[in-house]
């Protein structure tokens, strides 16, 4: 059953259109991240779902009903902000109890849900306590309590972490990732711009940029198969280096040259293609490994090393090249600044995209 | 002692000059505070002097004694006794169960005090005078005293300090003033809720509801700042009668001020609570509209709390404005006992009992200690309320 459909969504400011027509299925009880750079409109599309913005062309039906015009509390759905939003004049049950007295339920069936709430998230300790007398997390965690209270069929989160420092934001994110599993008839849609929330909650990932869906997918289809270079540079940290490569021979085992080392031949086909055709070459940084010059496909100069212990990253100097390539190589590696590189990665690695920047299928 | 301060370096020169300009703004400081508050405490000292000393000397002496020429009389000539051929009245002319010193005295009202304590003087027709330094007198004379009254006895003394609340319970009593208060409370509580109320709503509405031609109502509403009140009272006095005889209500009543005071506050007032309460977070109006809260809702659960601070500072501009008012009240109040407030009634007093002090610093006293208690109780919110908005 589906939970979320959207169908051509359009926002428009005045006549800036933000959102270029929108099209996705959530099924009923799917966890679905939008991730995306900052201004991409993810938050937009989200504030569009929960009815604080209006829609200026499309469908959107939460379980099989249009709610283009509803109001947001008729929507069905509860929704936590990145800052929170508590009210700071009312205690923290108050605050989970607000929704509940609006719309006049009875002082048990709201002490019932409040308690059921807070024993899940473990608050009841400080019911009593004002919003300014917990911490972040605690905070955090009420803001959450008071959209399970309201018993949503759409649960919405806008960056609910990004306030949170680190320690905080991994045990806020198990705390989540165990809603979603207690909560299994709840469709939830979470916007952040963190990738390892992305990866670690997703069922899928709905990556988006400048207003248009780029990818949607499995946390791993996104970083294994990704559609085109931006999702492929925007998924994986550090990101994807991606460099000019040559097709020598177009057949149905592509062979490839970047100018530096011998023809590689990658299991991706490419018959549809003329033969010395310049295309892009993708690989992750930590599919790379140092090589002799013969067996290369990227080489530049040491720009910097950071040793982590577990990895050492090196970027390099593309020459040529804007964009500096990144490798990550496993255990510590003695390197020294301005020293010359040649990295390799394994055929299966590599990833192949046209001059537009579309992926070319692997076989 | 400690070799740390002997040693000169370029920073300590700094530092000395920081710490004159420090002294400096400290000195200009205190010299404004004093001047601001020495006529306030002159003024409380004098409310609370005997008002006889009050006349004849400044509050800055109210602590020493004062010498007051004074006139009193004999006991009355059926008290007196014969003795000797001559005919005695005698006493003390201190009240009863008090003590006097007496430094001067006589029994003339050309020459009053010629004498001093202990002296024998002798007045008209044989009849011989002496007074002693503790108010002791003994009046003689060859003749008996007739009438119904003592002689006159004229005298200086000096009065220790006197201090009480007779002043007070004068004009809380006899002169208005009580009643003053109560009309002025009943002009100043209803004029500052009800601008409060209407302005709560308009900020709320100008700063979080969608509306055509909002900015240019906000400009409107700024724009009414600069109307200065002495040229719209008169239209405004004539638009009032006019409707009023419409519906039936009367020229010079409460209604009219709290209309016309609720009128020059709004501007100020939606002014300050809309610059407030848009500072509010979007987040939590918007969390409360996902939880199902109409824009009344909103308005009275989360707004109105959370804007207490602005409330606060605002409600004390407008109830000191309207309190120490006495344009607007001369203008749409009348004159009547039960309509006059107290600044109308000190510029009464003023006219009709300017040579009494006692009476004027006394109900100056009465009418600021309304405005004290509002500010030193809400002054936290005032300061708050002020920056509010402008610092986050």
């Amino acid at each position: 059953m589906s939970g979320l459909t959207l169908k051509n969504i359009k926002k428009a400011y005045g006549k800036v259109e933000v959102l270029h027509g929108i099209d996705l299925e959530i099924k009923k009880g799917e966890f679905v991240v939008f991730v995306g750079p900052s201004g991409c409109g993810k938050s937009t599309l989200l504030r569009m779902i929960a009815g604080l913005e209006a829609i200026t062309s499309g469908d959107l039906s939460i379980e099989g009903a249009n709610v283009n015009n509803l109001p947001a509390a008729m929507r069905g759905i509860a929704m936590v902000f990145q800052t929170y939003a508590l009210y700071p004049h009312m205690t923290v049950y108050d605050n989970m109890a607000f929704g509940m007295r609006i719309a006049k339920q009875s002082k048990e069936a709201i002490e019932k849900r409040v308690m059921e709430a807070a024993e899940m998230l473990q608050l009841v300790p400080y019911l009593s306590r004002l919003p300014k007398a917990l911490s972040g997390g605690q905070r955090q965690r009420v803001a959450i309590g008071r959209a399970i209270v309201r018993n949503p069929r759409v649960f919405l989160f806008d960056e609910p972490l990004s306030n949170l420092d680190a320690a905080l934001r991994v045990q806020t994110r198990i705390e989540i990732a165990n809603l979603k599993e207690k909560m299994t008839d709840t469709t939830m849609v979470y916007v952040t711009h963190d990738q390892v929330e992305a990866m670690t909650l997703a069922d899928r990932i709905v990556v988006l940029s400048a207003g248009e869906i780029e990818q949607v997918g499995t946390p791993l289809e996104l970083y294994n198969d990704p559609e085109n270079v931006f999702v492929a540079k925007f998924i994986g940290s550090p990101a994807m280096n991606v460099v000019p490569a040559k097709l020598q021979q177009s057949a149905a085992h592509s062979v490839i040259n970047t100018g530096i080392g011998k023809d590689v031949q990658v299991a991706i086909d490419s018959t549809k293609l003329q033969d010395g055709e310049q295309l892009q070459l993708g690989v992750r940084p930590e599919d790379l490994e140092l090589a002799d010059a013969e067996d290369a496909q990227l080489e530049g100069n040491v720009l910097f090393v950071e040793s982590l212990g577990e990895v050492t990253l090196v970027h390099l100097e593309n020459v040529g090249q804007s964009d500096t390539i990144v490798a990550k190589l496993s255990g510590i590696v003695a390197l020294e600044k301005g020293q010359h590189l040649y990295l390799k990665a394994s055929a299966d690695k590599l990833h192949l995209f046209n001059a537009a920047g579309l992926s070319l299928k692997r076989l | 002692m400690s070799s740390t301060t002997t040693i000169k370096s370029p920073g300590s020169m700094v530092n000395m000059r920081q710490s004159a300009l420090t002294y400096l703004v400290h000195a200009s400081v205190l010299l404004l505070v004093i001047l601001w508050t020495l006529p306030t405490a002159g003024l409380l000292i004098s409310s609370f002097r005997d008002k006889d000393q009050l006349a004849v000397s400044g509050w800055w002496t109210s602590l020493s004694a004062s010498e007051q020429n004074l006139i009193t009389r004999t006991g009355a000539p059926d008290t007196q006794i014969e003795k000797d051929g001559r005919f005695i009245l005698t006493g003390n002319i201190a009240d009863e169960g008090k003590s006097i010193e007496i430094i001067a005295f006589g029994g003339n009202s050309r020459y009053p005090m010629i004498a001093e304590p202990g002296e024998l003087i002798e007045l008209n027709k044989g009849i011989e005078l002496t007074m002693n330094i503790n108010g002791d007198y003994q009046m003689t004379s060859p003749v008996a005293f007739t009438g119904s009254r003592g002689k006159r006895l004229f005298y200086t003394a000096i009065i220790p300090p006197m201090f009480g609340l007779d002043n007070y319970a004068e004009v809380l009593t006899s002169e208005g003033i009580g009643q003053s208060f109560i009309n002025s409370l009943t002009v100043t509580i209803p004029a500052t809720v009800i601008p409060i109320l209407i302005a709560a709503f308009a900020a709320y509405a100008l700063s979080w509801m969608q509306m055509p031609f909002r900015g240019l109502l906000i400009a409107m509403v700024v724009g009414l700042l600069v109307v200065p009140l002495q040229m719209s009272l008169i239209p405004l006095l004539r638009l009032y009668n006019d409707i009023g005889s419409v519906f039936g209500v009367g020229a010079k009543t409460y209604l009219g001020i709290w209309l016309a005071h609720t009128g020059f506050g709004l501007p100020l007032a939606i002014y300050l609570l809309r610059n407030y309460i848009s500072s509010l977070p979007r987040e939590i109006i918007e969390s409360a509209r996902v939880d199902g809260a109409n824009d009344f809702d909103i308005f009275t659960r989360i707004i109105l709390p959370l804007s207490f601070p602005a409330l606060a500072s605002f409600a004390i501009f407008q109830f000191l404005w309207v309190w120490n008012d006495l344009l607007v009240a001369t203008v749409f109040l009348g004159n009547g006992e039960d309509e006059l407030v107290l600044t109308a009634r000190l510029r009464e007093l003023l006219g009709s009992r300017g040579g009494n002090w006692e009476i004027l610093t006394a109900s100056a006293f009465v009418t600021i200690a309304v405005p004290l208690t509002v500010f030193f109780t809400l002054q936290r919110y005032l300061v708050r309320g002020l920056l509010s908005g402008s610092v986050k």
